[in-house]
């Protein structure tokens, strides 16, 4: 039985594994965790070059566009206008539209500005972006972006590279039943499990950098994490058992001797 | 003539373009965008754009991030 392909803005994709950029030791571990995962997106970031030193190593040399799509990201604005500033550079430079909105607020926990995202949306949806956006756990803002126009809605599972594991399983699963654009958990995830557990929750996908990045070894948790997100996918798909409040034999109790 | 280049002091020759400007800084031109007082330069006018007195320029690339 296949799946279907994950649909965000008319593209679709294989795998539900979207990958971060971030905090790995250098680009070519980052390709190998890359390939490892099966991911079929990357997240990535627009920083100024370093004009002093511009044989430093560049990303698109690692991890080929043409091959895996970019998916920008405004990771470090803390305003509409920020992000649309960053956006419309990283299109000119890759001439992507499909991009990841994040409007941050305070660093301590990096939880999304909502007001701000919400108006950074429009800003965004007006001038042809097609918007992934990041957004706080909470149903009504959600179904608010959902309703704006965005191409899909990526709630938070805990905060940014904490590797708390989903906090609020409750909201994640009223986004997931009342949307119908692709749900992706975008941050928070750990380990392999806290990705099942996305997935079992009918989540349509997962974004993950640092459960990755800052594992002892990367590759091998690239590896797992494609793993459990399938485990996850295909678990939701077929339907869990009823959970039982006693024991239920496994054996048949009739022709005992 | 001064500039501001990625939020720094910069000199250049007046009539540079930004052609000229990512050459001397021996930055490859299809990887980066640019920005000149807060409207992107299309990669397409790079030849034709030549830099004036006080622009503050932004070049920027692709990095790794989340």
């Amino acid at each position: 039985m296949q799946d279907k392909p994950l649909v965000i803005a008319g593209r679709e994709f294989t795998s539900r594994l979207i990958i971060g950029t971030g905090k790995y030791k250098d680009y070519a571990q980052n390709a190998a965790a890359l390939k490892a995962s099966g991911a079929e997106m990357v997240t990535v970031a627009m920083r100024r070059v370093n004009v002093m030193n511009p044989d430093e190593p560049m990303l698109v040399d690692f991890i080929n566009p043409k091959e895996t799509v970019y998916l920008p990201n405004t990771a470090g604005c803390f305003t509409g206008e920020d992000a649309v500033r960053t956006l419309r550079l990283a299109r000119e430079a890759g001439g992507w539209s499909l991009v990841k909105l994040e409007v941050l607020s305070d660093p301590k926990h990096l939880y999304p500005d909502m007001e701000e995202t919400v108006r950074a949306a429009k800003m965004l949806l007006d001038d042809g972006f097609e918007v992934m956006v990041y957004c706080s756990d909470d149903p009504v803002f959600a179904q608010k972006l959902e309703d704006l126009g965005c191409a899909a809605i990526m709630p938070l599972g805990a905060p940014i590279g904490s590797g708390l594991g989903l906090q609020n399983k409750v909201n994640i699963r009223l986004i997931v039943e009342q949307s119908s654009v692709p749900v992706i958990v975008d941050a928070g995830v750990g380990t392999a499990s806290d990705a099942t557990e996305a997935m079992e929750l009918g989540c349509d996908g997962v974004l993950m950098n640092t459960a990755i990045a800052e594992a002892q070894d990367p590759i091998r948790m690239a590896r797992a994490m494609k793993h459990a997100v399938i485990a996850g996918r295909e678990a939701y798909l077929a339907g869990r058992m009823a959970k039982k409040r006693y024991a239920d034999p496994s054996s048949p109790l009739a022709g005992l001797i | 003539m001064k500039i501001t280049l990625n939020g720094e002091a910069h000199e250049v020759e007046s009539g540079t373009t930004v052609t000229a400007l990512l050459g001397a800084l021996k930055i490859p031109l299809v990887k980066v965008a640019v920005e000149r007082n807060l409207c992107i330069v299309p990669q397409s006018t790079f030849d034709e754009v030549i830099l004036q007195e006080g622009d503050r320029i932004e070049i920027v690339r692709f990095i790794g991030g989340g």
